[in-house]
């Protein structure tokens, strides 16, 4: 008796001794690494052109090595330098600055470094453009301070002073800030004014305008996969041909051939004014605003919808409506307490599904949304190619990647993840 | 008023689904109030079909369906007040089991102590007092089973079909659900339609039984009736095991019918049941329990040769070359008497005229 229990209280042996665990383990380890060399590929795939590009992003939005790497002496003299004293910084400061400028301007890196500085503080970007003036005339044996502000009277300007401080260190939290449009002053942090914020809003229009081509999406795409589930399988292929059909269209043609219905001169507005019921000079503006946003992404994004609602309603078994039915609930009751609840896993993919595709969308808005319906991935985009501030444009998409895992949890929260059915 | 004592009555109901092909042909059938009434058949004769039609499900295409007397084709399903058990449960998943029984009770109106104390005594009625709270999915399928039963019953409907309930669960467990059932319909006195393809069941749970086949009712009867007199081939065939013999009819005389067997055999009586005119082609056919051995005191004398012995405690098959038939079967009983047969050994067979009954030929 004793001894069983002993046996049972001990790690089981396989035959050869070795703990059954062990051996288990090493039995299943070959198995473990061909499954692991299965997906190498895929692996290495998702690494190069998704880990390691979200990698350099999070650290494109704090990295700042420009400003000390550019003007090391400057750095270190600025730091006795009170900022706010109101004043421009002492001879030493001056000195390390022309110092540091040489070298600059001979590896050419002033107007990276000017450009850089600009984004906080408008202005100081053309400073450095012309700083061959002042550097030029430079006489090393008298005081470098008054020689440079007397050839730039802007560099005697402590504001300048006070961002080259401000932005010394290697990594820095300014292009967060301006992307919730706040910045870091020598009073602290503050908002912006008024009329220089711009990310908040787009972000808040961002997310209301996604939730409601999600809205939208959900209230055409729920009756269309309703009808495709329950048709007989050679009609609902057929539909079901119709819904994938977009996919096969260019976007771009998509989205021209909503700017061709919905402009002011367009088929919508003629067609309206020539039934008389508007008159000519009261044709709607259904383009370049956020109506036309909703409708053009709506209909681009309905197939997000429509195929995962489709096949979760497609295992709803017809004999749960019957039974409903039999069990004395009218038609409405039976869709509304039996078939809905089992659809809503659907509802869910769905919605996930077309909110985050909505929420970084870009082409659509940027063609049809004017300045009202634009979304914050035009102003990425923008910052991108355009401003070529990429820390700020890495900030707005680190924003952006942070509020979808938000929406995910709260999603999971509220709804449960192992809800959400794609087929 | 005569209708009072039906519950449900099919008149000339005819279905098709595609409007070339009739699924049920030429549907009557009264089922009596209290009933316990199975539709027994093969795969795809149309019984599922019927169920539909008087669950309000299907439409029938042609024939009306009356409900205590009223006819039903216009009423929806929901207000048709008929309980139903579905091949697969068809519990809502979403629901508790004990919301799954106040579901019929809720859409009715009642308050919650009421439907509280009806779920209970459903659960309990079912031997489930304690899975209120689970969800479907964590019950055995014997247990949803149950379930199901109990949520058609629980609003007290005067009717509940049953579609095939127990296709899915083993044999022992079939077999213990099929005396719940019978023994709930017994106690609640509600009137029963239930579909099914197996034999025995029907056999142990009816009080009537319709055997379908080919959209028709080939024979409505009690299972004792149906076992013992077939009225044509196929519910011979489809009922229990039967020995067939082909023959031509010679002689008719009153309700006994003398047939030549095929293959220059012997001539000998069978009832007459339907077996057409003197010179027809008719198939007769004998229950193997039936069939005596190694005596010549019967009515009817022939003699077979033992191709098999199959040895089953109880009894022995004994399978025999009669006539040009090799696949006759007979059933000894395991007693001294017939304790010496042998393989190949050729003996004397015979069977009393009532038991031998001429019936139509199945084309095969
Ligand atoms: N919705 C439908 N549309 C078209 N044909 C159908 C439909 N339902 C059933 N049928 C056809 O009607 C015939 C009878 O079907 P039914 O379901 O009534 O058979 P059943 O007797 O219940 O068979 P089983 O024992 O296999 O359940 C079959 O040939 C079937 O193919
Ligand atoms: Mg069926």
């Amino acid at each position: 008796m004793s001894t069983m229990t002993d046996n049972q209280s001990g790690p089981m042996l396989a035959a050869d001794g070795t703990p059954l665990k062990v051996s288990l383990a090493r039995a299943l380890r070959r198995q473990k690494i061909r499954a692991f060399l299965l997906i190498v590929p895929l692996l290495a795939f998702i690494l190069i052109s998704f880990i390691a590009p979200i990698g350099d992003m999070l650290f494109r939005s704090v990295e700042n090595g420009i400003v000390p790497e550019t003007m090391p002496r400057t750095v270190v003299a600025l730091e006795d330098w009170d900022e706010t004293s109101g004043e421009a910084p002492s001879e030493a400061v001056f000195a390390a600055f022309y110092e540091d400028m040489k070298v600059a301007m001979e590896e050419k890196t002033h107007t990276k470094l000017g450009s850089r500085l600009n984004y906080d503080t408008a202005g100081i970007a053309s400073l450095f453009r012309k700083l061959r003036k002042p550097m030029g005339n430079i006489d090393e044996t008298q005081p470098i301070k008054p020689q440079f502000i007397d050839a730039e009277e802007d560099w005697g300007d402590p504001e300048v002073w006070q961002t080259i401080k401000r932005l010394s260190g290697y990594y820095t939290s300014s292009y967060f800030l301006s992307a919730v449009d706040m910045e870091s002053t020598h009073d602290g942090i503050q908002m912006k004014d008024d009329f220089e914020r711009i990310y908040l809003t787009l972000l808040w229009r961002t997310m209301v305008l996604s939730v409601a081509i999600t809205v939208s999406c959900i209230l055409l795409g729920y009756p269309i996969a309703f009808l495709l589930a329950n048709l007989p399988l050679r009609t609902s292929n057929i539909l079901m041909i119709l819904v994938l059909l977009p996919f096969w269209t260019s976007l771009l043609v998509r989205t021209s051939s909503w700017i061709v219905l919905l402009q002011q001169e367009g088929v919508i507005n003629d067609t309206l004014v020539s039934l008389g019921i508007l008159d000519d000079q009261g044709r709607l503006e259904l383009m370049y605003n956020q109506v036309g946003t909703i409708v053009a992404m709506t209909h681009i994004l309905l197939p997000f919808m429509i195929l995962p609602l489709y096949s979760v309603m497609k295992t709803i078994s017809p004999s749960y409506v019957r039974a409903a039915k039999s069990l004395g609930a009218n038609d409405w009751t039976a869709f509304w307490k039996v078939y809905f609840p089992n659809s809503v896993p659907g509802i869910g993919a769905g919605a996930v599904l077309v909110f985050i595709l909505a929420i970084g969308y870009y082409i659509t808005p940027e063609l049809v949304g004017g300045t009202s319906g634009i979304f914050i991935s035009n102003r990425i985009a923008y910052h991108i190619s355009s401003s070529l501030n990429w820390g700020l444009a890495a900030a707005l998409g680190v924003m952006l990647l942070a509020l979808i895992l938000v929406f995910y949890w709260l999603y999971d929260r509220i709804v449960g993840i192992d809800n959400v059915k794609l087929g | 008023m005569e209708r009072d004592d039906y519950i449900v009555r099919f008149e000339n109901v005819q279905k098709s689904y595609d409007g070339e092909i009739l699924v049920v042909k030429n549907f009557n059938i009264d089922i009596e109030r209290g009933e316990f009434l199975t539709m027994l058949g093969p795969s795809g004769s149309g019984k599922t079909t019927c169920l539909m039609m008087l669950a309000g499900f299907e439409p029938a295409t042609h024939g009306e369906i009356y409900l205590n007397g009223q006819p039903i084709n216009n009423v929806p399903p929901h207000k048709r007040g008929i309980g139903m058990v579905f091949q697969n449960y068809a519990l809502f998943p979403h629901m508790t089991v004990a919301e799954n029984l106040a579901f019929p009770l809720k859409v009715r109106g009642l308050s919650r102590a009421d439907c509280d104390a009806k779920v209970k005594r459903a659960l309990e009625m079912v031997r489930l007092p304690q899975m209120g709270g689970r969800r479907p999915a964590q019950l055995s399928g014997g247990q949803q089973q149950r379930v199901a039963v109990a949520r058609a019953l629980v609003f007290e409907p005067e009717l509940v079909l049953m579609d095939e309930p127990l296709g899915a669960l083993d044999k022992n467990l079939r077999e213990e659900m099929q005396f719940e059932i019978k023994h709930i319909h017994e106690t609640l006195g509600v009137s029963v339609v239930y579909v099914t393809h197996d034999q025995s069941e029907a056999l142990t749970m009816s009080n009537r039984i319709a055997v379908f086949d080919d959209g028709i009712v080939q024979q409505l009867a009690a299972p004792e009736v149906l076992y013992e007199q077939p009225e044509n081939a196929f519910v011979a065939s489809f009922i229990g095991e039967n020995n067939r013999l082909m023959g031509t009819v010679t002689a008719l005389n009153g309700s006994t019918a003398q047939v030549k067997l095929d293959g220059g055999g012997e001539t000998v009586g069978a009832l007459a049941i339907k077996c057409g005119g003197v010179g027809e082609r008719t198939q007769l056919s004998i229950r193997p329990e039936r069939v005596v051995i190694g005596q010549d005191d019967a009515d009817n004398k022939l003699s077979g040769k033992v191709v098999e012995l199959i040895y089953l405690g109880d009894h022995i098959r004994c399978r025999m070359q009669v006539g040009t038939s090799e696949e006759f079967v007979v059933k000894v009983p395991n007693s001294h008497a017939h304790a010496a047969l042998k393989v190949g050994e050729v003996t004397p067979i015979g069977w009393a005229t009532d038991d031998c009954r001429a019936l139509d030929v199945l084309e095969a």
